[in-house]
């Protein structure tokens, strides 16, 4: 998941929507038994540490763009996991991607 | 208690304690003896009482014979390895005795401690809740065969295997290190549990049996929340699931043993004090950081006793269910969670859902997808439901598959 600009700050309700749409997606791809697993990143008190160690507080310096979380499906094909992709409650938010990896460790997750 | 429905009733609560008791001095490998002796000793008391009449603590009077018959047991068992050890031969009765504790405190822990010698995860499942119940709920062969619609031979062989196992496995009688209680405490519950799904769920007619074991499953899980070792947040948690599901048990089957639907249940005969246990011990499951698959399904099952069908409970059952499906997939709970969804976000939505599913072997499946499309596309519906039809096995579930058919004409 990747947000165009992690510093926008969301109300609480609108936290909770996404929380709850958040949820309601996983659930759907569990309930297909393909949930492997996952972690949202919080965006406060986040660092980063640069080419020189030098380091800096949030994620956010030049680009904006952040992660906000990773997933693990048991997909078929990486249509299969672009598709559970599409309904990720991040792409609501305009600008914002999900990107598509297969792992490394097991052949077909993605 | 009249004589003839007093002996069956120490049967049930007293049998298993001696076998543990006597199986933990003798070893796992004796099992056999140690049930022998048990057997014995209420056979004892069935051709006694009735002509010298029941002694005044009928209990005290089962461990004394009990005792007797263990040492008999031990001393003949010593004459024939007298040369192993001379000492011990010359020694008085009291060497029998040392180890045959039947100590209230004895009894409870050899209870537990068999509780874990028998849910390994070496036997299958069903082995396990077959060993509990003859071991430590005290059921007959006979009992056993019909809960799980099979017969005597079946389960005789079945129990037969599983102490082999056990044997080979050389199984002690005794409670986990702390390193390995939890996950050895995992089996145990999961044992409990499918007892108690058992009872709750069997296609056995037998109403009695049924409660027996939901009962039993419910004693055995008390007995672990009860003890300082074993009295962990999910075992209190799985109480609570336990409590929750027994509160419907009179409303969900009528009088004619048939299965009363959840939404068609006379409210009045949800037990309320049941209702209530199940929430203080939801509320004891809170301690420390666990949040179990038991306490997710406690959770589902405390929306269950609330009566009002509001957006509210729907909502709440459609989080709990997806965050039981990251822990644990099964089929049943994705067909749930869709259900949920169908209250929640409507049934166009929860159709999608469900088409994604694909569990095409399964009847449940074919049942929701029939009620998701009733009044949107009634032709597809009974579509579904025939298909549900087919692949039903038990009586009761074509019946009420067959009744949803009859509703959509």
């Amino acid at each position: 998941m990747r947000h165009e600009d992690g510093s926008k700050i969301a109300s609480p309700e609108q936290m909770q929507e996404w929380m709850k749409q958040t949820m309601d997606w996983i659930g759907g791809i569990a309930a297909q038994n393909k949930f492997v697993g996952g972690t949202g990143l919080l965006f406060a008190d986040a660092k980063v540490v640069h080419h020189n160690k030098m380091v800096t507080d949030g994620p956010f310096g030049e680009i904006k763009e952040t992660i906000g979380g990773f997933i693990t499906v048991r997909a078929e094909s990486a249509e299969e996991a672009a598709e559970f992709a599409k309904g990720c409650p991040v792409l609501q938010g305009e600008g914002n991607t999900m990107e598509v990896r297969r792992t490394h460790k097991n052949e077909g997750g993605h | 208690m009249k004589q003839q429905e007093l002996i069956p009733h120490l049967f049930r609560t007293e049998y298993r304690k001696i076998v543990s008791v006597l199986c933990k001095r003798f070893g796992f490998d004796q099992i056999e003896i140690a049930e022998d002796i048990a057997a014995d000793t209420f056979l004892a008391a069935s051709q006694t009482w009735p002509y010298k009449g029941i002694p005044q603590n009928p209990v005290a009077w089962l461990y004394f014979v009990a005792k007797n018959k263990a040492k008999n047991h031990l001393q003949r068992n010593l004459v024939f390895e007298s040369k192993v050890s001379e000492e011990l031969k010359r020694s008085t009765d009291e060497a029998y005795e040392t180890g045959i504790d039947l100590s209230p405190q004895n009894i409870n822990d050899s209870q537990l401690q068999m509780m874990f010698a028998i849910c390994q995860p070496s036997i299958p499942p069903e082995a396990q809740i077959g060993l509990s119940l003859r071991i430590l709920c005290g059921f007959g062969i006979e009992e056993i065969a019909d809960a799980f619609l099979s017969n005597k031979e079946t389960i005789n062989k079945r129990l037969f295997r599983a102490k082999e196992k056990l044997r080979q496995e050389n199984v002690k009688i005794e409670f986990p290190g702390p390193a390995e209680i939890d996950e050895r405490l995992g089996s145990v519950l999961t044992t409990l549990y499918l007892l108690f799904n058992e009872g709750y769920y069997s296609s056995s007619q037998d109403t009695t049996i049924r409660r027996d074991l939901c009962d039993e499953a419910m004693r055995l899980c008390t007995m672990l929340v009860e003890n300082k070792l074993t009295g962990k947040p999910e075992v209190n948690a799985l109480l609570a699931l336990m409590y929750f599901q027994a509160s419907r048990f009179n409303a969900r089957i009528d009088q004619n043993g048939e299965l009363v639907l959840y939404d068609d249940q006379d409210t009045n005969l949800w037990d309320a004090e049941l209702i209530s246990k199940g929430a203080y011990f939801l509320n004891c499951a809170t301690t420390g950081n666990t949040l179990s698959k038991y306490h997710i399904q406690a959770a589902i099952a405390y929306w269950g006793t609330q009566k009002a069908d509001t957006p509210e409970k729907w909502k709440n059952v459609l989080q709990l269910y997806n965050q039981l499906l990251q822990i644990e997939y099964s089929p049943i709970a994705a067909l749930n969670r869709t259900y949920a969804l169908s209250k929640t976000a409507g049934k166009e939505a929860a159709i999608i859902e469900a088409e994604k599913l694909k569990l095409s072997n399964n009847h449940f499946y074919y049942t929701l997808l029939g009620e998701l499309y009733t009044d949107i596309d009634n032709g597809i519906a009974r579509q579904h439901f025939q298909n549900a039809l087919t692949l039903a096995r038990t009586q009761t579930d074509k019946q009420i598959i067959q009744r949803k058919i009859d509703c959509l004409a």
